[in-house]
Order: structure tokens, then sequence, then C-alpha cells
């Protein structure tokens, strides 16, 4: 991992062939640009300032509109996932059951702040706004599992399962 | 081609595919209905409990007998008479029949549930009695 | 054919797959060939069926048994015990909290009895990937009745004097909001269905989407017919895998059975749905903002008018509705105008459906005609306070919101009781709060949320909202003056007047809502520098009661930075210069001899 942010980051070229085969079957492209990065978070796990000057290229936009698409929703990273994402819902429901204290917890035990992803890329910690699970209330998800009634003391033991 | 054509043939389908439903729709205002209680024990099962609860379903299924409901229990008690049933009719005293077989069955449709009248084979026993 | 003698429900809602109850399928499944019953017993994956608290649940039928908070390993025992030989599985019955007696039948549950399910009718009840569940609970039905019985006139009419109003937070009427649409002239017009549901705590919209697609596609035919479009676009989030993926699979039946597509049912009417992907932002939720994500831009709102009546999706008119609106349109066009009127109250007829969370014991899906009141819904319903701590305040209408107190209790709830009272219905999230709970704090969680989700176009919302989180974070760390209580009402009342959209307007509702209710709070805060309610951190003190303290040393050795001494066996002290107040020591000390205020 030597990704540092003044180096051009090289992208997969047969990752960028799924991506631009996607754009070209698409019937009108005007208007597709969400669709377009949510291909392409999938494909690539995130968007790297490459592919969304890559994206511009190919739409014949201006790459600060894909920028500005990019940083407006949530839902889209810049910053490559860790291995294990680690989300801990900070919805209402959540909150007042105690996700704050759980959410410490983890940024102690990883040494992370929200957003950041561990040296070795093996975790990243994020915080999210409700998966619907407000009956699990608090709710951590790492990767696609769903841990529910999450206390601090059960951090420890989430984390070892992964290591 | 779409499967439905017109608003006619959707209404068959509905017909068709009503009665799939028909145990969930039933559950849902239990109360309401008559229901019969299969008792299903080891010693029920091994007297054909099974196959009382078989035929009584296919019985209403065939009949069309939307307000009765069969649902399953445990050892009511009456080994000596197995198979056994209990009818709770809304607002009647629960009733159990013993040595229930296909014929029996025909009879507590005809004349217990959709005539009110007693018959043969009743448990002389109600619940209420036993609790005492 | 077969004959199902049983049926066995099993929830398929996201939170109790999250509890593996994908595998109770299986189990039961995989246990019923073993007892060669699989002919006899159907076992069905259902949608949410709303008690969410004690899930997963499986439910047997037609005896109507509920099972709670099972675990795949009880499949077994469900299937020999129940299934085979009749008997109920006592332990996983739910315990009525008060009588402690197990409730065999759902519907003498507390929980259900008070509820009235309409959005929700078949939510818990049909299998969502089977249309012809759906078509035997009279699916599409309204949809054939429209198409051959009535005019769009008679179908907008109809919805207009059922008195539908939208359930996604503002309560403007449905059917009126049909007839604009109608009435704007355009050779290409569109549905939309609003399924961005961002209020954090909120979930019906998922809810219903996952347990009952049809009657979204269905209603959304429907209003396409009303108001003369012939393409329609669901707006969901991508967070919502399961409910996209029950969407697309209902879509899919509904084409192939001759529901969407081209001269539906036989008539000229032609109508097809895609699904749009949101990206997470909550200012997507209004319309106009909506509109523009689904276009490929940032979501911003722009000024109405003009109404996406008028000019919507690329400047066609769009007729927005939300899903749960949406849920309720077929089953109005089935049952007429007049028994919707009945139900609810008289400026808000129907029902409501909400998401109950928080301190509450039933957190849960729950539907209740308009006019019930908070009282019944927390506590009958709800099954009150969690723990047995005392009733605080009940935010409805999330970041939009405000919170109601012990004296809105006996309130009937409907869109206007709550905009008197200084909140909104929203689209129908409540979070229920006790003592324990900080209304500062509680105020600074919206503030930090809707700065966050601020687009950034107008001043008074991109900054008054950081303004206003700013003040608030002052205040619960223990810097606040009363002067800012006065900054913080002031600034609260210009971003209300003056910000663009809904999202802005509304962000300060959580700030005044709980300054009007709880202003002793504030002062504390402010004044005595004391968080009554025990949450602020850097307003609490952590002492030891040396008449509990036995001196086992723990505390001092958990302490991360050492603030505590004492000899073993002698009460401990703490030095309050030194404690950063983490409360490590507060929840290890094993005669709670740690006082925390």
């Amino acid at each position: 991992m030597s990704a540092s942010s003044i180096s051009d980051i090289k992208l997969d070229q047969e990752k960028l062939h799924q991506l631009d085969d996607f754009i070209d079957g698409m019937s009108n492209q005007k208007g597709e640009l969400i669709s377009i990065l949510h291909k392409a978070q999938e494909i690539f796990g995130y968007l790297p300032k490459e592919l969304q000057q890559h994206i511009a290229k190919k739409l014949n936009i201006p790459v600060s509109k894909v920028y500005g698409v990019v940083s407006f929703y949530s839902f889209f990273n810049m910053e490559p996932k860790g291995e294990h994402p680690i989300s801990v819902c900070m919805g209402t429901a959540c909150y007042v059951r105690g996700a704050e204290k759980v959410l410490n917890e983890f940024k102690k035990q990883l040494n992370l702040e929200v957003g950041e992803t561990t040296p070795d890329g093996k975790f990243s910690l994020l915080s999210l706004r409700c998966v619907g699970a407000c009956g699990l209330a608090p709710v951590v998800m790492v990767g696609e599992k769903v841990y529910g009634h999450v206390t601090p003391e059960m951090v420890k033991e989430i984390i070892k399962e992964y290591k | 081609m779409s499967k439905i054509k017109s608003f006619e043939e959707l209404k068959q389908l509905r017909k068709k595919v009503l009665t799939h439903m028909d145990i969930r729709e039933k559950g849902d205002h239990i109360e309401e209905l008559v229901e019969v209680r299969v008792a299903m024990a080891t010693c029920g099962i091994a007297a054909g409990a099974r196959e009382v609860m078989n035929i009584f379903v296919n019985k209403i299924a065939d009949q069309g007998l939307n307000n009765i409901v069969v649902t399953q229990t445990d050892c009511m008690g009456y080994c000596y008479a197995e198979p056994t049933v209990e009818v709770r009719v809304p607002g009647k005293e629960p009733v159990v029949f013993g040595k229930v077989d296909e014929e029996k069955i025909q009879k507590i449709i005809d004349q217990y549930i959709k005539k009110g009248e007693l018959l043969d084979g009743v448990i002389p026993m109600t619940h209420k009695e036993m609790e005492d | 054919m077969s004959k199902y003698k049983m049926h066995v429900l099993v929830c398929g809602g996201t939170g109790c797959i999250s509890s593996e109850s994908e595998k109770i399928v299986k189990n039961i499944q995989e246990c019923l060939i073993q007892h060669k019953l699989e002919e006899e017993v159907q076992v069905v994956q259902t949608g949410c069926f709303g008690f969410c608290e004690k899930g997963p649940i499986v439910k047997v039928l037609p005896d109507n048994t509920f099972y709670v908070q099972v675990k795949p390993d009880d499949a077994i025992e469900i299937v020999e015990e129940h299934i085979v030989k009749g008997r109920k599985v006592d332990r996983l019955l739910y315990k009525d909290p008060g009588s402690k007696k197990a409730i065999e039948d759902s519907k003498h549950m507390d929980f259900y009895k008070k509820q009235m399910r309409i959005a929700l009718r078949n939510c818990g009840f049909v299998n969502p990937n089977n249309i012809e569940e759906y078509i035997a609970r009279n699916g599409y039905y309204a949809l054939g009745k429209v198409l051959t019985e009535m005019t769009p006139e008679q179908v907008i009419d109809e919805i207009k004097k059922s008195g539908l109003r939208g359930r996604g937070g503002g309560g403007f009427p449905t059917g009126l909001k049909w007839e604009f649409s109608r009435k704007s002239k355009s050779d290409k017009k569109y549905v939309v269905c609003n399924a961005d549901e961002g209020d954090p705590g909120a979930f019906m919209d998922r809810s219903i989407l996952e347990g009952d697609p049809h009657s979204i596609v269905e209603a959304m035919a429907i209003c396409g017919y009303a108001i003369g479009a012939d393409e329609g676009k669901v707006y969901i989030r991508a967070e919502y895998p399961l409910a996209i993926q029950r969407l697309q699979k209902a879509m899919n039946d509904a084409e192939e059975y001759g529901f969407l597509g081209d001269h539906i049912l036989g008539t000229d009417f032609s109508f097809h749905i895609e699904i749009r992907y949101g990206a997470g932002a909550f200012v997507c939720g209004e319309e106009t903002a909506l509109i523009h994500s689904m276009e490929g831009e940032r979501g911003e709102p722009t000024i109405k008018p003009p109404f996406p009546s008028e000019s919507g999706f690329w400047g066609k008119p769009t007729n927005v509705n939300n899903v749960e609106t949406f849920a309720n349109i077929p089953i109005i066009l089935l049952k007429g105008a007049d028994w919707f009127r009945k139900i609810g109250t008289k400026k808000s007829p129907g029902t409501k459906v909400f998401a109950l969370a928080g301190k509450i014991n039933n957190v849960g899906l729950i539907e209740v005609p308009m006019g019930t009141t908070l009282r019944e819904v927390i506590f009958d319903i709800g099954g009150g306070i969690k723990d047995g701590k005392k009733f605080k305040a009940v935010q409805t209408g999330g970041p939009s919101g405000g919170c109601l107190t012990e004296k809105d209790l006996d309130t009937p709830i409907d869109f206007d009781t709550l905009v008197e009272k200084g909140s909104m219905m929203g689209s129908g999230g409540m979070i229920v709060m006790d003592e324990d709970d900080c209304m500062p704090s509680v105020a600074k969680f919206y503030l930090e949320f809707t700065e966050e989700e601020s687009c950034g176009k107008c001043t008074p919302c991109r900054i008054g909202t950081k303004r206003l989180s700013e003040l608030l974070k002052k205040i619960t760390s223990g810097q606040g003056t009363e002067a800012h209580l006065q900054e913080l009402r002031r600034l609260s009342v210009v971003i209300k007047e003056t910000a663009l959209c809904g999202l802005g307007q509304t962000a300060p509702n959580p700030v005044l809502s709980t300054l009007n209710n709880f202003e002793e709070e504030y002062i504390a805060h402010v004044k005595d520098h004391q968080c009554p309610a025990g949450q602020c951190t850097a307003l609490l003190q952590y002492k030891i009661d040396p008449e509990t303290c036995v001196g086992c040393t723990v505390c001092a050795r958990v302490c991360p930075v050492n603030a505590i001494t004492g000899e073993r066996k002698k009460p401990h002290s703490i030095d309050q210069k030194i404690c950063i107040k983490c409360g490590s020591c507060y929840d290890r000390c094993p005669t709670h001899a740690i006082e925390k205020r």
C-alpha cells in the first residue's frame, strides 16, 4: 500500500473496461451520472480522483460536476474502505440507546476516527444513519453482518472475530 | 405475451388462488369461526388423528365450509377414545367427540356444526369440569 | 395439488433477517421433510410483523400462535412439538409483561389490540415474492376496476373524497395533488414514488416495500392512469438492498402477469416503472431536490412554484407521493372513500404508520387510526418505558419535528394537532425518551444531523444550522451562558422564516420545542453548569460515597489517569482536577459507591 495522495493511482484496466461497457450500454446518458457512480463504486469499491476524471471525460462533462455529485452524497466514498468496514448506526433510535458509547469504544480499540482506516487496511470505521433495524438498537454492521443490542463491552469481541 | 389480458381474467385467477390464503385468512379471525381441534398426542396419532385431520380439511374444502377451521391440540386425556376432536362453536361450551372416523366426521359437520344437534359419542365432560 | 393444513409464517424483514430468520425458514423446512409433512405445512417468508423488539417472529396458522425471539435451533421444537403433536412451545410464546402469562394468540397481545392495519394490511401476511398471494388479497383488483369502470376524473374524485393526505410529512391532500398533475398539459408526465426514507429512526417505507411491494406497483399504475402518465420512477435509498430486490421482483412479476407494460389488462393504458437509486442525502426527501437527484445532479431543492405537478422531472409534470401514501390507494378504491373517511379524524382520515423506537419496551412498526392518543401508542401498544424508567418526551417528525411531553400525552394525534403542539407528523418516526435523556443533547444530535445534511444552497440553512449546533455544543460542554439561550431562539426564528426549503425551515424545530418544553434544563446547563439527566460528561462530577466504599481498589486500578487514590479497605477519593470523566470507575464499582451528578 503506497497510494500517496500526490502520485496518481493506476486504475485497473479490466475494471475500467467493465465500467465503460456499462456506460456505453445506456440508452440515455443524460441524467445517468448517479447510476454510473453507483456502478463505478460497485466495481472499484471507491471513487478515487482518477476515476472521477475518467468518468467526466467519458461523459464529456466537467470533472467539477462529477466531484460535485460525489461529494454531495454520503453513499459515495473517495477513500478506499478497509477489508472489514465497521459501521456504527447513529440513527436516532440507536443514539438514544447508547450508540455514541459504542462508537467511542470502537475508536478507542482501533485507534481510529470515523472515516479512517487502520494502517494494515483491515478495518475502517464509519458511522451511518439508520439501517432500519431499530428493534435491535444499537446496531453495528461489519461488512454485511449485523450485530444488534451492542454494548461497549461487546466491542472487543466483535473486533476479535475479524482479526 | 402477458398472462392476464383482461379484468375478467384477473377475477378468475383471483377466485382460483383465493383458497391458497384460506388458512391465513381464517387464522386472522379465528374467534368468529367454528374451531375443530384434533388431538395430536402420540396415542392420538397412532389411532389415526392425522388421518382424521386430513379428512376434516378435505371435506371442509370440498364443501366450501368457510366458517370452519381445523387446528390441532395436544393430548386431551381420553386415550381410550382416540382419535378425539374438540369442536368449539362460538358462544357455546366446547364439545369433545371420541372414536372419530370418516362417517362420524360427516355427522359432526352435518348435525352438530350445521344444525346444532348433539350426537352419540360425545365425551360427557366439558373442559370446565375437568379443571375443577 | 396438495392442500396445506397449516401455514408457518416467518418474518423476513431486515431486522429479523439480521437475526438469522432465513436460517429459521430453512431449518423448519428441513425438519418438515424429515417428518414427511412438507405437503401439509407451508412455510412462508413474509414481510415485517412490526413487533421488531422481540424478533425474529414465527407465526403458526390457523391457530394464530405467535412465537417470539426464535432462534434457528428452535425450529426443531416448533415442528416436533407444535406441528406434529399439537403442543405449543410455551417458552417461545410472548409473555404479557404485566401478568407474566404466556399469550398464545397474537390478537390478544396489547401490541396488536389497538392497531388497525391498512397500509400494512399485507405486511407479515403475504409472501412479498409471490404475486398470486397478493392477488388472493384482492391485489390488482383496484387497478382492474379503475381501468375498466372509472374515468381518470372519477379516480381523482374518489381520492379527493377520501381525504387522504400525504403520509411523507407535509400532509398535503393527495387527491388535490393528483388533480394538479392531471390538469397540467404535456406530452409526457411522470409518477414518482418517494422511497428515500431519510429520517433516522423511521423504517415504515422500507417495511412496506419489503413486505408488500405489489401494493406500491399497483398504486403507481393507478396514479399514472389518473394523471395521464405512462412512466413511473421509484426513488429509493441504495442502503435498502432487500427492499430494492423485492420491489424489482414485484415489478418483473407484474409485467409478466400484465399489470405493467403496454395495454394493461387489454386496455389502452400503458405504464412502465423504473427504479432510481438515491445515494444518501436527507434533503432528497424534499420533492424538488429528489427530482434533481433523479436527473443525476446534486440533490438541491429549488423554489416552489413551479411545483413538480407543473414542471418536474426533465421539466415535465410530475406527481410525487411517498410510499405509505401509495400503499393506501388500492384499498381506498376497493372499499370506497366513505369507508376510509370513517376511520381517523375529520381532518386527517385513515391511519398512520409509526416507527416506535428509543426507550420503549416494544420497539416496532405500528399502525393506528389517526386520533389515537400518544398515551395509547406509548403505553398500551408500546408497552411503556424500558426498565421502569420515567417517560420524559417523545420526538416525532424526526429532525424536522419537535418533542412532546407528559402534558401532550392525551392529545389525539393527527397532522394538525401535532403542528399545534410545535411538532409535526413527519414520516412517522417516534423516538421515546426517558429521564436519562438530556434534552439539549438531543437537540444537538438533531442539529448536527441537519448541519451535515444541509445541501448548502441557501445561507440561513448552511450557516444557520452550523451556528445552532455550535451554540448547543457550548451549552452541553459547560461553556454556555444565558445569552446563548436567547441567541438560540433568535437564530431559530430567523432560519425558520428565511430558509429555502422544508429542510431548513424545519431544522430549528428540535431546538425550539426543547427550549419551550424544557427551559429549566437549558438553564441548569448554562447557569448552574449541571446536566440534570447526567448525560453531559463535561458537566458531570464523579464522587465516591465514603459510606458505601469498601476500599476494594478496583476503581483506582481501572482509572486511566490515576485520579483515584486511597488505601486498601479504606474509602477512596477522586481528584477532580485529574479526572477525565470517562466513567470507567462508575461502571466497575462492585458496591455502586460512585455517584455521578
